[in-house]
């Protein structure tokens, strides 16, 4: 981190070769270099989930361009208050920054509202479907079949036959983790009831110890969470309840939240449904400087394409290969989970 | 005499914000990052453009506002906390009110949203005012709780009122609704800057003239320096407590109304109270509770925290700098008493030196 802020770049990486393809999207005004930014929803880019996974994704594009970040590199704007997100979007548009994630739902009408004044530079949104403007690509993920998977991951594990899901706030995108979840669990055993309690929130850790402690004493041995920031608050509820003796386990989501679960003694991280938002925004910056941006479309990933998945951090090994045989059947078009 | 208490009280405020901003440079020394380049790219990130002045200026609206409301309180002796849950029901009442009498003559869209906004806040506040007059209760404890409350009631409004199904934001209010103009978009390069600011800054004198030449805010003021006094001298204090709080929440909940009919344009579910009704406390703070100090005090608040997204835009130091900045900048507005009482004590003892060299002679 401790380095020169003089922003004098030296990156010679000609990204520009390829400059035919759809030619609407024109990208970085001089010189063959793409910038590009994001600005988070909320959390900071450390927030051991979403936005970090995103800025994880655009560091790894930027590092692999040689790129620096700062001006005409990469770079990121943290959002306190959704009041942040329109300047937030504005001020990297001024500095040039050629393509602007927009990291979760909650950014939509911003980036609909900027995408809209300046058609020359290339929008994403993440988890959300911003219609009718040429230069915005939206992403979503197909986090049911991941969640799916979680679900069969925790039945197969459950000793108590009870299981429990906390989401962060209710809406659209946290209900497909909830249905997915709950499909999965179905599958390997519908007789496994499945507590679903939401803390309202994404960055509020003791409501998720709240819940989640509940959960633990009410018997429900594998916990699943949907809940960003919040979720950190359910794996100290798990890892208070192992250190009492009780064999307890979470589901961490977006990333491989093994590192989280790991106490003195153990682990509680059980496996995590990992929705890579990071590889979705490598995969755009790219199409980007290719001038291949998918502006007015909508990108979806899945299973198939490693968009979505399932991690192993400390599943048995027969619960792993039952995981592994839905895993198949989900990618082969057996099973179709449905995102509600 | 007049002079040195005038001085005395630009002097505080204006040595806060310097030691602030040294602490906040100390720390960026420390931490590596250059503290010149820092503060320049926040003052040309919040003044240095027609777009980012219009920024600034926008996000004073509710500053301001949120300020005042706390403002009038205190005045009248009572910490009123409650000015997020108070802004916020005034945003909740702003778009209810535009999206559902949608059909009426712009003119009475915009002030009916806005006085239903502004009501709504000021319905708030008059609980905690009421409990307060009637039966005692700490003001303290009845405003955080009804943050609360709003908070989780409008969540709930939105979710099961307001949004489209399993989305978690309002639709966006009429564009004829709409504070913010193609006009004034247009002059400062598409910011949200909005008409909210001349009613804002309307309100502020408003505010003024009432405190000082009015008979109810001289009462409210009254009420604030000695409630027995007042009571004494024939202030029907409890009324007196009861308008002071109504009237701040009205200001707070129109502040709401405003950011949610110039810079929203919806409502969304939120994670939590916003940080604009505890921020406002500060900028009265800083401002040392006078109506047109705050209007600086925002713009400075204001500049801060719009400027201070640029921190990061421009270099690698994180934005949270900016947020020491305006915490220490509070921490010496709250330490002046010390400073005070230091100045203070040392003036009466050189004024007893004085005396007895002149009982001496």
């Amino acid at each position: 981190m401790k380095k020169k802020i003089a922003a004098v770049l030296v990156a010679t990486l000609m990204v520009g070769t390829i400059l035919v393809g759809c030619g609407s999207n024109s990208t970085a005004s001089k010189g063959t270099k793409h910038s590009a930014a994001l600005v988070t929803d909320g959390g900071g880019i450390d927030d051991k989930s979403f936005n970090q996974s995103a800025w994880e994704g655009l560091e790894k594009w930027g590092k692999s361009q040689g790129l620096k970040k700062g001006i005409n590199g990469y770079n990121y704007t943290q959002s306190s208050d959704d009041a942040d997100f329109l300047p937030n979007i504005n001020k990297l548009i001024k500095a040039k920054y050629a393509t602007i994630f927009g990291i979760g739902y909650k950014l939509d009408n911003a980036i609909s509202s900027a995408a809209k004044e300046n058609p020359k530079t290339n929008f994403a949104i993440i988890d959300s479907v911003v219609k009718g403007r040429k230069n915005v690509a939206s992403v979503t993920f197909k986090t049911e079949q991941s969640s799916f998977l979680a679900g069969v991951a925790a039945a197969e594990t459950t000793k108590t036959g009870r299981v429990g899901f906390v989401g962060g706030i209710q809406s659209d995108i946290i209900k497909t983790f909830e249905a997915g979840f709950k499909q999965g669990v179905k599958a390997v055993n519908p007789k496994i009831k499945v507590d679903v309690k939401y803390a309202g929130s994404f960055t509020k850790a003791d409501v998720g110890q709240s819940l989640a402690t509940a959960m633990y004493n009410n018997n429900e041995d594998v916990v699943f969470h949907a809940a960003g920031g919040t979720g950190a608050g359910v794996f100290t509820a798990a890892k208070n309840a192992a250190k009492n003796g009780k064999k307890v386990w979470v589901v961490g989501v977006d990333q491989d939240q093994k590192e989280d679960g790991a106490y003195k003694g153990g682990n509680v991280t059980l496996a995590s449904a990992v929705k890579k938002v990071g590889t979705a925004v490598e995969d755009l910056s790219k199409q980007a400087a290719k001038d291949k941006f998918p502006g007015g479309k909508t990108v979806t990933y899945d299973l198939k394409d490693n968009g979505v998945g399932i991690v192993n951090d400390n599943m048995s090994a027969s619960a792993w290969k039952t995981v592994q045989q839905y895993e198949k059947k989900i990618e082969n078009g057996e099973i179709t989970v449905s995102p509600k | 005499m007049l002079y040195s208490r005038a001085t005395k009280a630009l002097a505080i405020p204006l040595i806060s914000i310097i030691a602030g901003f040294i602490i906040g440079a100390i720390l960026m020394l420390v931490f590596g990052y250059d503290p010149i380049q820092n503060y320049q790219n926040l003052l040309i990130g919040s003044l240095g453009d027609v777009y980012s002045l219009g920024e600034t200026l926008r996000n004073m609206i509710p500053l301001m506002l949120t300020a005042l409301g706390f403002a009038v309180s205190s005045k009248a002796g009572f910490f009123n906390i409650g000015g997020p849950g108070q802004y916020l029901m005034g945003w909740f009442g702003a778009i209810v009110f535009a999206l559902n009498f949608a059909n009426l003559p712009t003119w009475l869209l915009i002030t009916g949203s806005l006085l239903s906004g502004a009501l709504l806040g000021g319905i708030w506040s008059f609980i905690a005012g009421f409990l307060r007059a009637y039966f005692g209760t700490s003001e303290v404890i009845t405003t955080i709780m009804l943050n609360y409350i709003a908070l989780y009631f409008i969540n709930f409004a939105i979710k099961n009122w307001l949004a489209s199904k399993g989305s978690d934001s309002s639709p966006n209010i009429a564009r004829r609704a709409s504070l913010n103009t193609d006009f004034l978009q247009k002059i400062t390069n598409n910011s949200t800057f909005n008409w909210g600011f001349f009613i804002a800054i309307m309100t502020v004198f408003v505010i003024w003239v009432y405190f000082n030449k009015t008979r109810s805010g001289f009462e409210v003021r009254s009420v604030g320096l000695n409630e027995a006094a007042s009571r004494y001298a024939g202030v029907n204090v409890k009324r007196t407590i009861i308008i002071a709080m109504l009237l701040s929440g009205l200001l707070a909940g129109l502040g709401g109304a405003i950011d949610g009919m110039g810079n929203f344009q919806n409502i969304s579910v939120s994670n939590s109270l916003p940080n604009v009704g505890f921020n406002g406390m500060a900028v009265a703070l800083l401002a040392a509770e006078n109506p047109i100090g705050i209007i600086f005090a925002a713009l400075l608040f204001s500049a801060l925290q719009i400027g201070g997204l640029s921190i990061s835009v421009y270099s690698n130091t994180p934005s949270e700098i900016v947020d020491i900045v305006i915490a220490s900048i509070i921490f010496f507005v709250g330490i002046k008493y010390i400073f005070e009482a230091a100045l203070a004590k040392n003036w009466l003892k050189r004024m007893h030196k004085k005396m007895d060299r002149g009982a001496d002679k």
